[in-house]
């Protein structure tokens, strides 16, 4: 495989105006939606099936399949929810993509639509993005008057509305099953499951969820074809996809690559770790999977080498940090955003990352016990594969995987009473007094 | 109900749009929150009230989801929503003193608005601009790559009435109530109004072009 | 009673074999987990599993191993414990529980563990204490000591969610038994988590502790119509099943510990459904009701009047001791003293001849037991000679008596609770399910959105709009119009196999409306269930405690049935003198034409007859009373009687169903039956009620009556027609089902949840008043003035309360609903 970037998704960002119809449609666009409203609905879910694609929205589930686990027709509405979300710390692929771009996702979810028989579909955009929000309701507008939406969309006989639906803040609304109830109306708490969303979903119809990138990613497939696609990445992730490099990294950015990309390699495109430093500890997928070191350089991001090295693809978020970085600080504003974040059903989660979040604290400030970093161990134990969904699971990835390769870092702050880091040398500007040192969230 | 004649006609008028975009009509309930606070500058008891009136549900209901999402605010906010992202990876690259400077510089801690009612300041979670970092947001409107003396300019721009250009966004900051009323799902003619892409968001296409690789794009 | 009907052969359920702790156990498909353990007798930890709601997941407590056959066959375990209240079982399953998986003990260890860390340590001033499953969960599957170190989330506490019910946050596990039973089961949403995360509570909509800033809304239709904290009339429900003491009453709290009390089951005396209670006492003294569960009748739940007004037996005005008057004061005298100064006043003013001849008449009242109502009536024919005898202590007819009597009286068990909650289409009529009925209420909303229910009314209360139900207006005193004219698609609902027609006791105010009933049942084929609002209404009618019915349905205005019962009573002949009813009773005794009034359990301001009169013309009074009521007050002779608590006998519920209930705090105090016994004996009458044995065999030899033996089923009539002048209203009224009804005194908690009284009328109606905020009712008789509310209903009607605060209808209007009454605006 030779190292290549891939831009796909990302070929026009840079255009003028790169985020109207006229630009998109220049670059080629909406030629993808004419052709596969020519094909039947089933040879496009064969088709997305065939190309391997993978949620692109951390859990990496086969795209094609979750089509297909819609039931049969019976006559009553099914949806098509794109999950817009983005709030995993870390991932920042999909605000851009819609920034710059949002015509890359209607289309997609025009043709998503189309494929599972969908005549109203819903962009659940999270709310903290205004300016991302006014792209995509001029860019659905725009669809509607150019023909793309609406009733009989080019004489096919489809009609197809969509709504573009602004969260409230709540990290928790990723979860496709909360992102549901959200939807409705409702506070964002994840429900049982089964039934699942394909066969119960929004308002108890059937419904499929989808992350940005996955749906955008579905006109290039329908264009340039299945055997294009499959020809990126590797055996069992396929194709291309966007990898945001973040932190002490000299040029961060989204970097759209084939699945299987090096972080090496990616360091390499990207001017590597910043001058003078280097790296200490990253996260291959963002804040909810198991940090790396530079022990992982090589390993393929892909989701099964990633799986096989201990840890998960996710969003394929790096976040890079040098060695000026204090582990138990990074870990534990990550715990504080879970505790923040956790939306309070289940007793694990709920309970857990409050009591997480408070041994964290006192370690970090010097005032933790050999006792705290077990005890750490044992509170993840009670969360891991006991809460109610996987925001629990992401509470403990970076806790249980920073105490296995960096445990004499958690045991300096409890022998020196206090973090033997200096804050300012891990900042991008510099600063040079005593840092005041905050309570952090609530 | 303490809403004006005038108001309650145009709330009215408005919770009809938002609830005809929606095939059940509790699903309005999210963006009504955000037309509240367009109005009142917060989710007032009375704007509870409207919504539960509207969509047939309990005041209970109502302010359960109300007090469930962070972006619904509970006291009358400040013209300005500066948050300042604080989670790990723009605290580490600086987040944390930006905070700690700019929230000694406004006099104002999480949460809390200044005298002047310009000013929310608030501590953020990631909001997906990571490689930006340290990054902050007034009114979800992206200001990139900021250190201390940069936030506590905005800051006192804001205050100072001036116009606030963001990094990525339109070509100026609008108020809590007119973001609100975006929010909400009412368009304001500002989607064109460009700072540019940005240049993390283009780094991984530069590289590309550097070195020729547009073989995906075709 | 009736005999069997041939059973249907059993229903063939599929089931489902698994293995649980290695026990096979094989239970019907849709089993969940949990239930299937319980079971074979093994009991997974849980809190927000109940076996009436729907499976939440939420605590994580009863995780177990599950391993299920894969598609190969082969055993694959589930890489993770698994919730077993919200997985179902499956063929071949295999389950693992805290006994025998090293796992998912660990894991329940955990759970129990993370939820102690915020779990205050109020056990010592907790109301759950001795009774709480947290605790004992904690001791069977938790640690014996904590690892938590750091600081507990606090709230401040307690929070009032109503007047009654009382939350302590901080105890508060989220199991969310409370907002879902809110939800599904009652269908009040007046409780729902607020916050997220840690500081995630349970909560209504209250400014100041969700700190929100502002001001408070004002106007009508915010909160309740009146600008209160809205309630729900199940909230008891939710402190019952709260499995911390999160949730408490402000009744029993820090009364008492479980282990001091004394449970003995009864039945609820509140309506007319039988509910199956539990009375916990202590020392003598009634301390709290629970619910008892009854799958057929109840199921899980009660009112919150059937849970907490239960002080009215023993207030301050608690009768114990026999008194007679003497120099115009009553004084406490003993039995002998007290039965032989009833028994000569009556005769004395019972014996005048010709024309000073004067009858006597007995008021059972609504409150009585089956037994109590027998004797009442028995004493009446036999001992007084009269058929002067009537338990229908409020708005009656002799178009219900025939109806009770030939379609109701000695039927035995009729439709059920069961068939209600399954039929596919019922009618209300002049029945509202939530304040008049009680669980009838929870029961019919359980088949929510597969049911089709209409109601027969002015307009669609609360209550109804919960049910789904459509409204087939009808101003009051006009029903029977509505019946004989109802819509198409509400016949072709009630003609579907299974529809039921309800008729409460207000039917009995519209004239017609009995007969037009029973020609929508016949033509439709849809069954009818009566379903009065007092315990003792039905068995008043089984035991022909009404002026023209004998036990079994009889009529007592032939002289076969009256001679039937005659010998069975070993007597030569009963009265053939057509007896009064209320009314007609009350009206008699002002007029002077009664000579002796003997009543039971009747409050005056139930009677829209001239009360005061009435005692005041008849010669002489007896009072069977619990309290010193009114009537007691002007009576000459009061007879102390036990209240429900002190004594064993028979509610039958509108079902038809005999609830019998043993005595929980015994007293020597005696049941209305016993102490009529003892009085007839001041006669020379062995009246064969001194026990319930007594009295059920009894009415078990009597039997039911035959069709012949049966008054007629009432005729049409034509419908009354008030037309409304200018300035005048038709009244509808009836019960809120938490009001100032008698029983319901001495309970200030539960009086604080009661909905605050208001008037309503529709918008055309309300028009003509101008710009009134409030409006007066009046009659001749005195006037009630209430905040008015405009609502979508009939014109020309004005509904208020008919016994609310600052609304007497009975005791100030002097009218019934339909009455035509004046309206006026005021500021």
């Amino acid at each position: 495989m030779t190292v290549t970037l891939t831009p796909v998704l990302s070929a026009t960002w840079g255009s003028d105006k790169s985020w109207s119809l006229d630009t998109y449609t220049e670059a080629g666009g909406y030629a993808p939606l004419k052709k596969a409203l020519g094909m039947a609905p089933g040879d496009l879910v064969q088709a997305v099936k065939d190309s391997g694609l993978r949620g692109r929205g951390g859990a990496g589930f086969p795209t094609g399949m979750k089509w297909g686990f819609l039931p049969p027709d019976d006559g009553g509405p099914r949806y098509l929810v794109v999950n817009a979300d983005e709030s995993e710390p870390g991932t920042c692929k999909d605000i851009p993509t819609m920034m710059s771009a949002p015509h890359a996702l209607i289309e997609g979810v025009i043709i998503t639509s189309f494929a599972i028989g969908c005549n109203h579909a819903f962009i659940y955009l999270r709310g903290e993005v205004v300016h991302v929000y006014r792209r995509l309701l001029q860019a659905v507008r725009e669809a509607y008057e150019a023909g793309h939406l609406g009733k009989n969309i080019h004489g096919s006989g489809f009609d197809l509305d969509v709504t573009v639906h602004a969260g409230a803040g709540a990290y928790i609304c990723g979860e496709e099953t909360a992102l549901l109830d959200s939807l409705e109306g409702r506070r964002g708490q994840p429900r049982l499951k089964p039934p699942f969303p394909a066969v119960a979903g929004l308002y108890a119809r059937p419904t499929v969820v989808n992350n940005v990138e996955s749906v955008a990613s579905v006109p290039a497939i329908v264009d340039k074809g299945v055997e294009w696609f499959t020809a990126m990445g590797t055996e069992r992730s396929k194709g291309m996809g966007l990898f945001s490099l973040s932190g002490h990294v000299t040029r961060p950015g989204q970097y759209e690559a084939p699945l299987g990309i090096t972080l090496r390699e990616l360091l390499e495109l990207a001017g590597g770790i910043r001058e003078g430093h280097e790296l200490k500890f990253w996260t291959p997928g963002g804040s909810s999977t198991p940090i790396f070191t530079q022990d992982h350089l090589d390993t393929p991001l892909d989701y099964e080498s990633v799986g096989a090295a201990g840890s998960m693809l996710g969003t394929r978020a790096l976040q890079l940090f040098d060695e000026t970085t204090c582990v138990v600080r990074a870990v534990t504003r990550w715990t504080e955003f879970y505790k923040h974040e956790s939306c309070g059903k289940c007793t694990p989660c709920r309970e857990g990352t409050y009591w997480l979040t408070q041994i964290l604290k006192r370690i970090e400030a010097g005032r933790g016990t050999q006792a705290d970093i077990q005890q750490l161990l044992d509170t993840c134990d009670s969360i891991a594969g006991r809460s109610f969904c996987a925001l629990g699971d992401g509470a403990t990835s970076s806790i249980i995987s920073s105490v296995t390769l960096f445990r004499e870092e958690y045991e300096a702050h409890v022998e020196q009473g206090g973090c033997p880091f200096d804050h300012a040398a891990s900042a991008l500007f510099e600063y040079s007094d005593t840092p005041a040192t905050e309570e952090a969230h609530a | 109900m303490t809403y004006d004649e005038t108001t309650l006609v145009s709330l009215t008028e408005d919770a009809a749009a938002i609830i005809a975009r929606y095939p059940v009509k509790r699903s309005a309930l999210l963006p009504m929150l955000h037309l509240v606070q367009s109005v009142d500058g917060f989710v007032s008891p009375d704007g509870i009230q409207f919504c539960a009136e509207q969509l047939e549900l309990t005041a209970a209901e109502v302010s359960a989801v109300a007090t469930f999402y962070t972006q619904y605010k509970r006291r009358p906010n400040g013209e300005y929503q500066v948050g300042v992202c604080t989670n790990t990876l723009c605290a580490v690259m600086g987040g944390d003193r930006i905070w700690d400077e700019l929230s000694e510089h406004v006099g104002v801690g999480h949460d809390e608005t200044t005298e002047d009612g310009k000013v929310t300041l608030e501590r953020l979670e990631c909001n997906a601009a990571c490689d930006y970092a340290p990054v902050m947001m007034v009114n979800w409107e992206f200001f990139d790559n900021q250190t201390p003396e940069s936030a506590k300019q905005v800051v006192d721009d804001l205050r100072a009435g001036k116009d606030v250009a963001p990094s990525r966004g339109p070509a100026k900051v609008c108020s809590f109530k007119q973001v609100s009323r975006v929010l909400a799902g009412f368009e304001d003619g500002r989607a064109d109004e460009d700072q540019g892409a940005g240049t993390a968001t283009l780094a991984g296409l530069e590289a590309a072009k550097g070195q020729g690789w547009t073989e995906g794009a075709k | 009673m009736t005999a069997t009907a041939d059973k249907p052969a059993a229903a063939v359920v599929d089931t489902v074999t698994l293995t649980i702790d290695g026990t096979e156990v094989s239970v019907p498909k849709g089993t969940l987990i949990i239930r299937a353990a319980e079971q074979v007798g093994i009991e997974i930890p849980r809190f927000c599993d109940h076996p009436a709601l729907k499976p939440a997941g939420a605590c994580r407590q009863c995780l177990v191993d599950v391993a299920s056959p894969g598609p190969d066959g082969n055993l694959r375990a589930f890489p993770k414990p698994q919730a077993s209240c919200t997985m179902t079982v499956t063929e071949g399953m295999v389950v693992n529980t805290q006994h025998t998986s090293e796992e998912a003990d660990r894991a329940q260890k955990g759970v129990m563990e993370l939820l102690l860390i915020n779990h205050p340590l109020d056990c010592p001033v907790c109301d759950k204490g001795g009774e709480c499953p947290l605790q004992n969960q904690a001791m069977s599957h938790g640690r014996p000591e904590s690892r938590f170190v750091d600081v507990k989330r606090v709230f401040e506490k307690p929070l009032a969610l109503s007047s009654e019910i009382l939350l302590d946050r901080e105890r508060c596990v989220l199991c969310q038994r409370c907002t879902r039973f809110s939800k599904e089961i009652a269908g009040d949403a007046f409780i729902d988590l607020q916050n997220r995360g840690a500081q995630q509570q349970i909560g209504t909509f209250d400014e100041d502790v969700l700190d929100f800033d502002g001001y408070r809304p004002v106007g009508a239709a915010t909160v309740d119509e009146a600008g209160k904290a809205f309630s729900s009339y199940y909230s008891g429900n939710t402190v019952q099943i709260c499995p911390v003491g999160a949730l408490t009453s402000a009744a029993y709290r820090f009364r008492s510990r479980p282990f001091d009390l004394v449970s003995s089951p009864s039945i609820s005396e509140h309506d007319s459904s039988g509910s199956a209670i539990r009375i916990d006492h202590r020392r003598g003294k009634i301390l709290r009701r629970l619910a008892d569960n009854d799958p057929v009748v109840n199921e899980d739940w009660i009112s919150d009047k059937d849970r907490f007004a239960f002080a009215w037996q023993n207030l301050s005005d608690r009768l114990t001791r026999p008194m007679v008057r003497k120099d115009g004061d009553l004084v406490e005298v003993s039995w002998p003293e007290a039965l032989a100064a009833a028994a000569a006043g009556i005769k004395a003013a019972t014996s005048g001849e010709g024309d000073d001849a004067r009858g006597a008449a007995v008021l059972t009242g609504g409150r009585v037991t089956l037994e109590d109502a027998y004797a009442f009536q028995k004493f009446a024919r036999v001992v007084l000679g009269t058929n002067d005898v009537d338990s229908r202590a409020r708005a009656a007819s002799d178009e219900e008596q025939a109806f009770l009597g030939s379609q109701v009286a000695g039927t035995g068990l009729g439709v059920t609770f069961g068939e209600l909650e399954k039929a596919p289409a019922v009618l209300l009529v002049g029945f509202e399910a939530e304040d008049e009925g009680g669980v009838v209420f929870l029961r019919l909303r359980k088949s929510l959105g597969r049911q089709r229910v209409a109601t027969v009314a002015p307009f669609l209360t609360r209550g109804a709009e919960k049910l789904g139900a459509t409204l087939v207006p009808a101003a009051p005193g006009r029903e029977a119009a509505a019946l004989a004219d109802l819509p198409a698609d509400v016949r072709d609902a009630l003609a579907q196999p299974g529809a039921v027609v309800v008729l409460g006791e207000r039917v009995a105010e519209a004239p017609g409306a009995f007969a037009a009933a029973l020609e929508v049942a016949s033509s439709t084929g849809a069954r009818l269930a009566w379903i009065p609002r007092r315990a003792g209404e039905r068995g008043a009618v089984e035991a022909g405690a009404l002026p023209g019915l004998l036990p079994g349905g009889r009529t007592a205005t032939l002289k076969g049935p009256r001679d039937a019962v005659a010998k069975a009573w070993g007597v030569d002949a009963l009265p053939a003198a057509k007896g009064r009813d209320t009314a007609g009773i009350l009206a008699a005794a002002a007029e002077g034409a009664i000579g002796a009034l003997v009543v039971g359990g009747v409050s005056a301001s139930d009677l829209t007859g001239d009360v005061a009169a009435a005692l005041e013309g008849a010669g002489f009074v007896v009072s069977l009373e619990v309290r010193r009521s009114e009537i007691a007050e002007a009576a000459d002779v009061v007879l102390p009687v036990a209240p429900p608590s002190e004594k064993s006998g028979t509610f039958v519920n509108w079902e038809g169903r005999l609830r019998s209930f043993a005595t929980a705090i015994r007293t020597d105090a005696m049941s209305d039956h016993r102490v009529l016994d003892l009085l007839a004996r001041e006669w020379g009458v062995e009246l064969g009620t001194g026990t319930v044995e007594a009295v059920n065999a009894e009415l078990a030899a009597l039997g039911a009556a035959s069709d012949a033996e049966r008054p007629a089923a009432p005729k049409a009539k034509a419908a009354r027609n008030p037309r409304a002048k200018k300035g005048t209203a038709v009244l509808a009224t009836w019960h809120q089902l938490v009001d100032e009804g008698a029983l319901q005194d001495g309970e200030p908690y539960l009086a604080g949840t009661g909905r605050v009284a208001v008037a309503r009328m529709s918008a055309a109606t309300a028009a003509a008043l101008g710009d009134a905020v409030s409006v007066e009712v009046s009659t001749e008789a005195g006037a009630i003035e209430l905040p008015l509310v405009v609502t979508d209903m009939v014109d020309g009607v004005v509904w208020v309360p008919v016994k609310s605060p600052g609304s007497w209808v009975a005791r100030d209007l002097r009218v019934a609903a339909g009455a035509v009454v004046s309206v006026k605006g005021a500021a």
